[in-house]
């Protein structure tokens, strides 16, 4: 459960070109179940999703993460919730890397290495062993038919086999929630229905997914469980789709 | 424990990958950085064995050679001078010495040709050198026809060829007896090249030299301790040979390391990006970055040097010697005697490998800093 | 192996080597130098290195002259590289 309450996030704040890209919002996300936020570009979907996934400070407001926390050190005995916003730099470095896994509108994948590689990356830093990950990403490359291109380069791979390496990259430290930012930006309608399939079936596995789009792909599927409208750094609606 | 050795390895491994990614540009670079350090490193290594080997032969010199000055050139000594010598307290033995050059038409080498004593050299023998042996393909036996003032031939047997281990000083010696040697350049009798003096007390040297130059105002004394410190300048790594080398390797490292550290590319830039975006850390990036300077430096580093000490000591530095060489034609092999400073290999690694890390790092911390959501706004 | 750890092994066996040159200076040092030393060379009282023998003040740089350099021919200036790599011996800068 994610619960954001009274976020505001503005840039180049006392300047005069000072600008709010999300305005006062408060919000409760269920676990488990698929949030789209539907909005056109300038809406404040983006922002949203990086102050969600720890990536950004709110300028004001605070986030709860409600039975997702095990990775914050000194609340290992048993504090169930956790307020993000005001965590030192490290934890919610820590948070960011076992409980969001990414999906980002360009992919961002390293150019030059292997397939293999790049799913392994967000594991590296976290001083698992080698071999344990490299089991999951392999298993993970299988689920997603994709393991026959383990060892190519991503430099070469086709805009779907892209999307399916992004996937897989975001899943491997196994976290509970799942962002992706314009995930079918750059895709034709069949990979977007296949996007939102794989989607579903991580819906499946208990995993909570969180998307910002504007393609009816997306916010028409019947995978959708609720449907946040934003327009101008506010909510306005928010509706379940069951 | 385990899981900060295991992060290690984990962004080293990747660091590899990486660095693997532009295979031609990071291995040419790091073949230049090799060569520099293995310049480098042939160079001290070269210089401190020579220096070494020098104060070992130069502790045989004499005390004090006085040779005597005419309208600003040295002259002929009379032998009178080293009688007056031998009289003046705490002198132990006066020696007049006979040396001369000896140029070889034949393959336009320098030859120095020395007088020894009576029983080494009987005359029309000759004990040479392993480099003139060389140059004019002589075995033990074997006449050496030499061209006395006169242009008339001189004949001289070879006795011995000094032992190419013995290059560093012997390399173009020519030992002949006194006669043949006075007969060769018409040399005057009562005449000495110079004078080797010996003195009971080392501490009374500059005495003896003052004394010595007082009663001759036309002699000049050079002290072995002078003849010491004029080697010591030479191989000083601070002047000569050592320093212009040192410099220019220096120069240009810096400004290829500078050309580094301000060119961090765009695409690197993005990739830190991306790196921080995906749960990366600075701290993260950082060590990356260490990681990357690390395998290129230290590999350089350990390769050159270790390739410096086989070129040197068991090559005989091939390169300096055409550097050394110049227009002689007689050149020795030095087959020098390993000597590790250990101070100046330390010196090499703080100027090389730990401002190349630095180099490496430094420019991508601004880079790591970045807040991780600025790869979602690509 | 993991190219992480190959990287260290090629490190650690490099390091070794390294590491053992001293060793090897040392033991060469101990039984080297003697062949240097033999009676005849002694006997000559040696106060020069064979360095360069292209001209008087490369061969014997110890014994040269005070303006050596301008002793050869007028012609030759300069022996190069080794005439500006070895310096006019030491006693004849520091005295006028």
């Amino acid at each position: 459960m994610i619960e954001l309450s009274n976020i505001t996030k503005s840039f180049n704040s006392g300047k005069p070109n000072q600008f709010t890209a999300v305005d006062n919002v408060t919000l409760a996300v269920k676990p488990g179940e698929i949030t789209v936020f539907k909005g056109p570009s300038g809406s404040g979907k983006t922002s949203l999703l990086t102050v969600i996934g720890c990536m950004a400070r709110p300028t004001s407001g605070r986030i709860f993460l409600r039975g997702v926390a095990a990775a914050v050190p000194f609340q290992h005995g048993g504090l169930e919730e956790v307020e993000i916003t005001s965590l030192p730099e490290r934890f919610l470095n820590e948070i960011r890397r076992s409980t969001f896994g990414f999906i980002f509108q360009q992919f961002n994948l390293v150019k030059g290495i292997t397939v293999l590689e790049n799913v392994m990356l967000p594991a590296y830093p976290t001083g698992e062993g080698r071999g344990e990950f490299r089991a999951r990403a392999l298993n993970l490359l299988e689920q997603f038919s994709i393991a026959r291109l383990a060892g190519q380069r991503v430099d070469l791979l086709s805009g779907g086999e892209l999307q399916r390496v992004a996937i897989a990259r975001s899943l491997i430290n196994n976290p509970s929630i799942i962002i992706a930012d314009e995930p079918t930006a750059h895709l034709d309608s069949k990979l977007s229905r296949d996007f939102m399939a794989i989607v579903g079936r991580l819906k499946g596995e208990g995993k909570s997914v969180l998307i910002a789009s504007h393609d009816p792909i997306v916010f028409d599927s019947p995978f959708v469980d609720t449907l946040v409208e934003m327009r101008d750094g506010a909510v306005v609606a928010s509706r379940s789709c069951r | 424990m385990k899981r900060a050795v295991e992060r290690h390895l984990n962004i080293l491994e990747f660091t590899l990958a990486s660095l693997l990614r532009r295979r031609a540009k990071n291995l040419s670079l790091l073949a230049m950085y090799l060569l520099v350090i293995f310049m480098l490193a042939s160079l001290l290594f070269f210089v401190s064995a020579l220096k070494r080997e020098a104060a070992i032969i130069l502790n045989d010199a004499p005390d004090m050679i006085v040779q005597r000055l005419m309208a600003g050139r040295q002259d002929l000594i009379p032998a009178g001078y080293a009688a007056e010598i031998a009289a003046i307290r705490g002198v132990t033995a006066v020696r007049p010495r006979l040396w001369g050059y000896y140029y070889d038409a034949l393959n336009g080498a320098n030859y120095t040709i020395i007088a020894g004593d009576a029983p080494t050299s009987a005359p029309g023998r000759a004990t040479v050198g392993a480099g003139v042996a060389k140059a004019r393909n002589l075995a033990v036996g074997d006449l050496l026809p030499l061209t006395s003032y006169d242009r008339a031939p001189v004949m001289l047997e070879i006795g011995t060829i000094f032992p190419s281990g013995s290059d560093l000083v012997a390399a173009d010696l020519i030992v002949v007896s006194s006669a043949d040697f006075h007969q060769l350049f018409n040399f005057p009798g009562g005449q000495a090249t110079d004078l080797a003096v010996t003195v009971r007390n080392p501490r009374e040297l500059p005495t003896v030299a003052a004394k010595i130059a007082s009663q001759f105002p036309d002699s000049r004394p050079i002290l072995k301790s002078e003849i010491q410190r004029t080697y010591q300048s030479i191989f000083d790594w601070r002047g000569g040979m050592t320093l212009i080398v040192l410099v220019s390797s220096l120069l240009s490292f810096i400004i290829f390391s500078w050309d580094k550290a301000t060119g961090l590319s765009a695409e690197e830039r993005k990739e830190i990006g991306i790196l921080k975006s995906i749960g990366w850390e600075t701290s993260d990036v950082l060590l990356l970055k260490f990681w990357e300077g690390i395998a290129v430096s230290l590999t350089a580093f350990l390769l050159g040097t270790v390739l410096a000490y086989g070129h040197v000591f068991f090559l005989s530095a091939p390169l300096f010697a055409q550097a050394l060489k110049g227009w002689s034609v007689i050149y020795p092999r030095f087959q020098l005697v390993p000597v590790v400073d250990a101070y100046q290999l330390a010196l090499l690694f703080f100027l090389t490998v730990v401002p190349y890390t630095t180099a490496t790092v430094i420019p991508c911390w601004r880079a790591a800093t970045i807040d991780p959501d600025a790869a979602m706004r690509y | 192996m993991r190219r992480s750890l190959q990287f260290l092994l090629f490190t650690a066996v490099n390091l070794t080597i390294f590491l053992l040159l001293p060793l090897h200076a040392r033991h060469a040092q101990s039984g080297g130098y003697a062949k240097l030393q033999s009676a005849q060379l002694r006997s000559l009282h040696v106060t020069d290195l064979c360095l360069a023998t292209e001209a008087r003040y490369t061969r014997h740089p110890a014994m040269a002259d005070r303006h050596a350099p301008f002793q050869e021919h007028p012609l030759a200036l300069e022996h190069f590289p080794s005439g500006s790599l070895i310096l006019p011996p030491l006693q004849h800068r520091e005295k006028p």
